[in-house]
C-alpha cells in the first residue's frame, strides 16, 4: 500500500467519523431531549417595543412605567430597558409589576424605551389576578337617578356579574339610546370608562379598566386600549368598551389578539419632573419553528453533551441563528462550484447576498441587489474614466453604494413601498467589491462573461437562499449541533470529487464524435 | 441529446475535468511554496536566465507609483515597440503589447490607439493589484517586444503566436500554438477569441485547429490553412519547456514560449495552474497521457531532458508507430530497472 492510498483511507476514515458523530449528536438529541426532528407547529413570537417621551424641564426625573406580565396565551420570554443616562430599575410587587427610570437632572425632549418579548402559546392558561376593593361612589342629580335606573334594568335582564355587565354595555350601545343615556355620555364622555367601573362597582361588582395592545403585525405608534375587567368570585373575564377598536371586532374578546399591558387598573405612565408625556407601541410578529418548547426545556439543562445554543440569551441565539445556516450555503457554493461548475464573482460572496435575501424576502432582495450593482456600474464606469488609485476608487464606489442604498431607501418609502427599507441589509462592502471586479470583468472580458458571472452568483444566492429559507433546515441547524458534522463531510467529499463538472459536459462536446 | 457529451464518454475519451487537474494533478505535483516563482514573472524570469534559458529583455520594472509618470521617457527610446506587463498577473490579464509609437500615441499589436495617459493609468492599477491575483500590490514590467519568428508570424493575424506545452513531472505531454486573431485583440489567449491549434508531441505539426471552442481549418483572418503549420525549432523547444520542470520543480505545469528567430524558443511565462483547453485545440484528452506519466517509477523520473523528450515523442506521437500500452510499460520498466 502506497503513502498516498494510506493517506486516502485515513481521509474516508475521518468522513465516516465525522459522520457517524453527526448522526450520533442528532439522534442522541432526538432521543433524549426529545427535540422533534421536524420543525412541527410554528410558534409566534411577539416583541412589543414601548416608547415613552416627555419633556423635562431640569428637575430630577421619575418616570414609573407598568409591565406587561405573562397571561392568558402569552408567555413574557425577556424584557429590556433603554435609556441613555437614566437609571432602569424593574420592580416586581405581587402582580403589580412596574418599570422605574429615575435621573438627576434632564432638559427637554426625553425618549424612554422598554421592550418586551412575549410568546404567543394557546395553552398559556389565564394568571389570576385579585380583584379589586370595592369603591362607593356618590353621584349628583340627574346622574344619580340615571345611574340607578339603568342598573336596575341591567339586573332584572342578567343572571350573573358577567350578564349584568354585559346588558349594561348593551344598554349604552343601542342604536336608539335611551335619554338619560344620552344624557350620561355627554357629561362624562372622557371619563366613559370609569363611569362605568363606578358604576359596577355600585351593584357591588368587582372590576376595573385595564389597558391592552391590540397585536397587529408592523405596526408603529399604537396607543393603549382601555378594557373592562370585571371579576366573579376569584376569575375575570374582559370586556370591550363601546367606541373602542376591540368592540368592532367579531367573537369573543377572550380570543382577540390582544396583549394587556395593565392588569389592574393602576396608572400605565406617570412622570414625576416632565411633561407631556406620551407612550407609544410598535409590534412585530416572527414566526419561530418549535422554539419555546424546545428553548425551555434546553436552556434549563447544562451537560456535556447538551451542548446547546438555547443556553445563550435570546439576542445570541438570534445571531446564532444565522451563524448556523452560514454552512448551508456554503455546501451550496461547494456544490454548485465543484458539481455543476457554475462561475461566480467571489467565491462566498453569494452566501452574504443570500443571507440578505433572507433578511429583505427574495423579490425586493433581487431587485434591490439588481438595482444597486447596476447603478453601482454606471458610476463605475465614470470613475473608471478619472484614473484613480485602486484603494480611492473602491472607495468611492463604496460611498456611492451607500448612496444608491439611501436615496432607493428615501424614494421606496415616500412611494409608500416599506418593503424599500430593507435594501439596508445588503452587505455594502461586499457589494462594492462585486461592482469594483465585475467593471474590471467588463472592461477587460466583455459584458458576456460579466452576465455569465453576475448570472451565476445571483443564482447561487438565490439557491442558497431557498436550502437558507427552509423551515426545516433551519430548524434542523439551529437545534442539532450534529448537523454541521454531517455537512462538513459531505464538504470534505466534495473537496475531493475528481468527476466531470455538469458544465464540462457541454464545454467538451466537440469530444462526442 | 446534441448540445452535451455523457461523463462516461468524457472518460472513454480520457478528457481531464477541472476537479480531477485540481485534486490530482495541481494538488498532488504542485507544492503550494513554489507558486511564487511562477505567479511573479519576475522571478520566473531570474530563474529562467541563471539556467541559461532566453527570456524577454527586461527594460524597466515600475514599483512605486510615483514612478508612473517617470518611465515615459524610457518608452519613447522602444523604437521596435514593447510589453507592459504585472509581475503577478495571470491568464494574460494586464498584458499590453505596444508595436508603434509616435509622440505620445501608441499603437497596440490589435492595431488599437492608446494614449501615454491611457498607458499611466494602466500601470497604476497594475501597481495597485487589479491584474494581480487576490488584488495584491503589485510590479509593472517592462519588456522588449519579441520579433515575431517571421514562418509563424503568417499564421497570426497580429501579435505573437506563442506556443503552450503542458509538461508533466518533466515530460511534456501536449502542445498547442495560440494564434492571435482580431477577435482577440492580439492576445494569445484562448477565451477571447485566438485559434488554438494542438500540435503532435512528435514533430510539431498541427493536428487539429479550434476557435472559440469550434473546429476550424483556415485562419479567421488571414485565411491561411492551419494544417500545413509546422512549427520550427521543435526539438528545442519541447527541451526548453522540459528544463522548466527542473527549473522549478513543479510536477504540472503549463510552459509559455514564443519562437524568436536569433533567440530560439523564449521563455514567456509559465504556468502553475495551466488550462483545459489544450484538450480541445488537440482533439485528444490529457488523461490518458498524464496516466502513463503517474505511473512512472522514481527512477526513471531523472532521465535527462534529452531522454524524457524522446519518451514523450515515443509515446504521445499523433500518427506514427504509436506503441500499444503493454509494449509501453515493457519500454518504462526496461528503463527504470
Amino acid at each position: 500500500m502506497t503513502s498516498a492510498q494510506r493517506s486516502h483511507n485515513g481521509f474516508y476514515v475521518l468522513i465516516v467519523v465525522l459522520l457517524l458523530v453527526g448522526i450520533a449528536l442528532l439522534v442522541h438529541r432526538h432521543w433524549v431531549f426529545q427535540v422533534p426532528l421536524t420543525p412541527g407547529d410554528s410558534h409566534t413570537l411577539w416583541s412589543v417595543e414601548a416608547r415613552i417621551e416627555f419633556s423635562a424641564n431640569g428637575d430630577p426625573v421619575r418616570v414609573l412605567m407598568a409591565r406587561p406580565n405573562t397571561q392568558k396565551s402569552y408567555v413574557l420570554m425577556n424584557e429590556t430597558g433603554a435609556s441613555p443616562g437614566y437609571g432602569l430599575n424593574f420592580y416586581d410587587e405581587g402582580s403589580h409589576r412596574h418599570a422605574e427610570w429615575t435621573v438627576r437632572t434632564a432638559q427637554g425632549r426625553q425618549q424612554l424605551y422598554y421592550r418586551a418579548e412575549f410568546l404567543h402559546s394557546p395553552s398559556q392558561g389565564a394568571v389570576t389576578v385579585p380583584a379589586p376593593e370595592l369603591k362607593s361612589v356618590q353621584w349628583a342629580e340627574p346622574a344619580a337617578s340615571a345611574i340607578a335606573d339603568l342598573l336596575n334594568r341591567a339586573q332584572a335582564t342578567s343572571a350573573d356579574n358577567y350578564s349584568l355587565t354585559r346588558e349594561l354595555l348593551k344598554l349604552f350601545d343601542s342604536n336608539a339610546p335611551l335619554q338619560h343615556v344620552q344624557m350620561l355620555q355627554l357629561q362624562f364622555d372622557q371619563q366613559f370608562p370609569t363611569l362605568l367601573v363606578d358604576m359596577l362597582h355600585k351593584a357591588r361588582i368587582p372590576a376595573s379598566v385595564v389597558h391592552a395592545l391590540h397585536l397587529q403585525d408592523g405596526r408603529r405608534r399604537q396607543a393603549l386600549i382601555p378594557v373592562l375587567r370585571v371579576w366573579q368570585g376569584d376569575e375575570s373575564r374582559l370586556f370591550a368598551l363601546p367606541g373602542t377598536e376591540f368592540y368592532a371586532l367579531p367573537g369573543d374578546l377572550q380570543m382577540a389578539d390582544m396583549l394587556l399591558w395593565e392588569e389592574q387598573g393602576t396608572p400605565v405612565l406617570e412622570v414625576v419632573g416632565g411633561n407631556a408625556s406620551t407612550i407609544r407601541f410598535a409590534m412585530i410578529r416572527r414566526q419561530e419553528g418549535a422554539y419555546g418548547s424546545v428553548a425551555e426545556s434546553l436552556s434549563n439543562q447544562y451537560d456535556f453533551l447538551n451542548f446547546s445554543i438555547h443556553g445563550l440569551p435570546l439576542e445570541e441565539q438570534a445571531i446564532f441563528q444565522t451563524i448556523l445556516l452560514l454552512p448551508i450555503g456554503a455546501l451550496i457554493v461547494c456544490i454548485l462550484r465543484i458539481l455543476v461548475g457554475i462561475r461566480t464573482s467571489g467565491t462566498f460572496m453569494p452566501v452574504l447576498i443570500a443571507l440578505a435575501f433572507v433578511q429583505t424576502s427574495l423579490v425586493t432582495g433581487v431587485i434591490g441587489f439588481l438595482l444597486v450593482v447596476s447603478m453601482g456600474l454606471i458610476i463605475r464606469g465614470y470613475l473608471s474614466r478619472l484614473n484613480l488609485l485602486l484603494v480611492a476608487r473602491i472607495t468611492a464606489v463604496i460611498i456611492s453604494v451607500i448612496a444608491i442604498i439611501s436615496v432607493f431607501s428615501v424614494l421606496a418609502y415616500k412611494v409608500g413601498l416599506s418593503e424599500g427599507l430593507k435594501i439596508t441589509f445588503f452587505p455594502m462592502i461586499i457589494l462594492s467589491w462585486t461592482i469594483e471586479r465585475m467593471s474590471i470583468l467588463w472592461e477587460e472580458e466583455g459584458g458576456r462573461e460579466v452576465m455569465i458571472q453576475g448570472g451565476g452568483s445571483l443564482l447561487t444566492a438565490i439557491l442558497a437562499y431557498w436550502a437558507m429559507s427552509d423551515p426545516l433546515i433551519r430548524h434542523l441547524t439551529f437545534n442539532f449541533i450534529g448537523v454541521q458534522f454531517i455537512v462538513m463531510a459531505l464538504v470534505l467529499l466534495l473537496g475531493s470529487y475528481t468527476g466531470y463538472r455538469l458544465t464540462e459536459l457541454r464545454r467538451f462536446r466537440v469530444f462526442r464524435s | 441529446m446534441s448540445g452535451f457529451i455523457w461523463p462516461w464518454q468524457l472518460a472513454e475519451k480520457g478528457i481531464l475535468g477541472m476537479n480531477r487537474r485540481n485534486v490530482n494533478y495541481i494538488g498532488r505535483y504542485n507544492p503550494r511554496h513554489l507558486f511564487p516563482t511562477v505567479d511573479n514573472k519576475l522571478k520566473t524570469k531570474l530563474l529562467a536566465q541563471q539556467a541559461g534559458i532566453p527570456t524577454p529583455e527586461l527594460l524597466a520594472t515600475i514599483c512605486h507609483q510615483h514612478d508612473v509618470m517617470n518611465f515615459a521617457s524610457v518608452l519613447h527610446q522602444q523604437s521596435n515597440g514593447f510589453v507592459l506587463k504585472p509581475a503577478n498577473g495571470s491568464a494574460g490579464k494586464g498584458i499590453v503589447v505596444i508595436t508603434e509609437q509616435q509622440d505620445d500615441v501608441f499603437l497596440k499589436a490589435s492595431g488599437s490607439v492608446v494614449t501615454l495617459h491611457d498607458l499611466q493609468r494602466h500601470v497604476s492599477n497594475t501597481l495597485s493589484g487589479l491584474h494581480s491575483l487576490g488584488g495584491r500590490p503589485d510590479v509593472a514590467l517592462l519588456e522588449e517586444r519579441i520579433a515575431v519568428n517571421d514562418y509563424l508570424a503568417q499564421f497570426a493575424h497580429e501579435g505573437l503566436p506563442d506556443i503552450r506545452v503542458i509538461v508533466c513531472r518533466g515530460f511534456p505531454v501536449m502542445a498547442m500554438v495560440r494564434l492571435p486573431t482580431r477577435a482577440s485583440d492580439g492576445k494569445a489567449n484562448l477565451h477571447q477569441g485566438a485559434v488554438g491549434v494542438g500540435l503532435d508531441i512528435a514533430t510539431g505539426i498541427a493536428l487539429n485547429a479550434v476557435q472559440f471552442g469550434k473546429e476550424i481549418t483556415l485562419h479567421p483572418d488571414n485565411g491561411r490553412c492551419l494544417a500545413s503549420l509546422r512549427i520550427p525549432q521543435w526539438q528545442s523547444v519541447l527541451a526548453v519547456a522540459a528544463r522548466c520542470h527542473d527549473l522549478t520543480g513543479l510536477g504540472y505545469l503549463g510552459v509559455d514560449l514564443v519562437l524568436d528567430d536569433q533567440k530560439g524558443p523564449v521563455l514567456l511565462e509559465l504556468n502553475a495552474r495551466p488550462g483545459l483547453a489544450i484538450q480541445v485545440a488537440n482533439g485528444v484528452g490529457l488523461l490518458h497521457r498524464l496516466q502513463r506519466v503517474d505511473a512512472l517509477s522514481r527512477h526513471s523520473l531523472r532521465m535527462p531532458v534529452a531522454e524524457r523528450v524522446a519518451c514523450s515523442q515515443t509515446w504521445f506521437a499523433a500518427y506514427s508507430s504509436s506503441p500499444s500500452k503493454p509494449e509501453l510499460s515493457v519500454l518504462v520498466d526496461a528503463k527504470s530497472a
